[in-house]
């Protein structure tokens, strides 16, 4: 299975749908999609990971880089995931205190910290 | 010997056959159907890095994947073609992982991100591992239990 990504405004935040599975192979379509948010002055990012079936140390790394650039213009990057699997993954790796993780994009919009 | 062994070059696009083969024969071996995901995703951790590390390095050989059925446990060894211990250890930490990660001053970082990240989820999912080496270069051998089928009977 391949990566699905599409991208939609909510108010001032911008959601990207990810599906499929982000690996070593599919993440660099990730990054590319993040930087060109980035680049475009999209600098409120929420992640939905609810349609991810897979998710490896490559996503997360990707997912780190992006953070990394929203904070360069002070902006925010918020994931949403309700499945165990995927978030037993940063929990491993201690990125739970990283990013706010989400139980729905409702929640990731409205959320302000 | 190996119950199944694959070979492949190091491309990326390999690894999510790698990880479906090895899924696939832990299954058939007896691995507990909770355990499998973990077998994933800890076999794909294990050939990217191994992918990394040959194209950072510049090695033709194909990545190693050795999947053993014992009479109790399920045994999977990753093998690389970088014949000198790298830098990276096994008892990196998701601390480690979480220092890289949070590094504020948004340096890219990726490759040692990754690699420490590989480690950290392999280290974090793994109980029995050893990252090592052999003769042809850098070695994580890693293993399961397989469920007991007289255990389904009761």
């Amino acid at each position: 299975m391949d990566l699905s990504l599409s991208t939609r405004s909510v108010g001032d935040r911008t959601v990207v749908e990810v599906g499929g599975e982000i690996d070593v192979y599919t993440a660099p379509k990730l990054r590319e999609q993040l930087v060109e948010l980035v680049n475009e002055g999209h600098y409120h990012l929420i992640v939905d990971m609810e349609g991810v079936d897979f998710l490896d140390s490559t996503g997360l790394g990707v997912l780190v880089g992006g953070l990394k650039r929203v904070r360069a213009h002070e902006g925010s990057l918020r994931l949403v995931c309700n499945q165990e699997r995927i978030l037993k993954i940063f929990r491993i790796t201690g990125l739970t205190k990283v990013f706010p993780i989400h139980g729905s994009v409702d929640e990731a919009v409205a959320a302000n910290d | 010997m190996a119950t199944v062994e694959l070979r492949f070059s190091a491309l990326p696009a390999h690894v999510r056959t790698a990880r479906l083969v090895a899924a696939a024969v832990a299954r058939q071996a007896g691995v507990d159907e909770s355990v499998l995901d973990e077998v994933r995703l800890a076999v794909g951790e294990a050939c990217s890095r191994a992918v990394g590390l040959h194209v950072r390095n510049g090695v033709s050989h194909p990545v190693r994947v050795k999947l053993i059925q014992q009479e109790k446990r399920f045994l999977i060894e990753v093998g690389d073609g970088v014949p000198t211990p790298v830098t990276s250890h096994a008892d990196s930490t998701a601390a480690e992982a979480l220092s890289l990660a949070a590094g504020a001053n948004g340096g890219s970082g990726g490759e040692q991100t990754d690699d420490t990240m590989g480690l950290a989820v392999i280290s974090g999912l793994v109980d029995d591992l050893v990252i090592g080496h052999d003769d042809d270069g850098g070695l994580i051998r890693m293993s399961w239990p397989i469920a007991d089928p007289a255990d389904d009977e009761l």
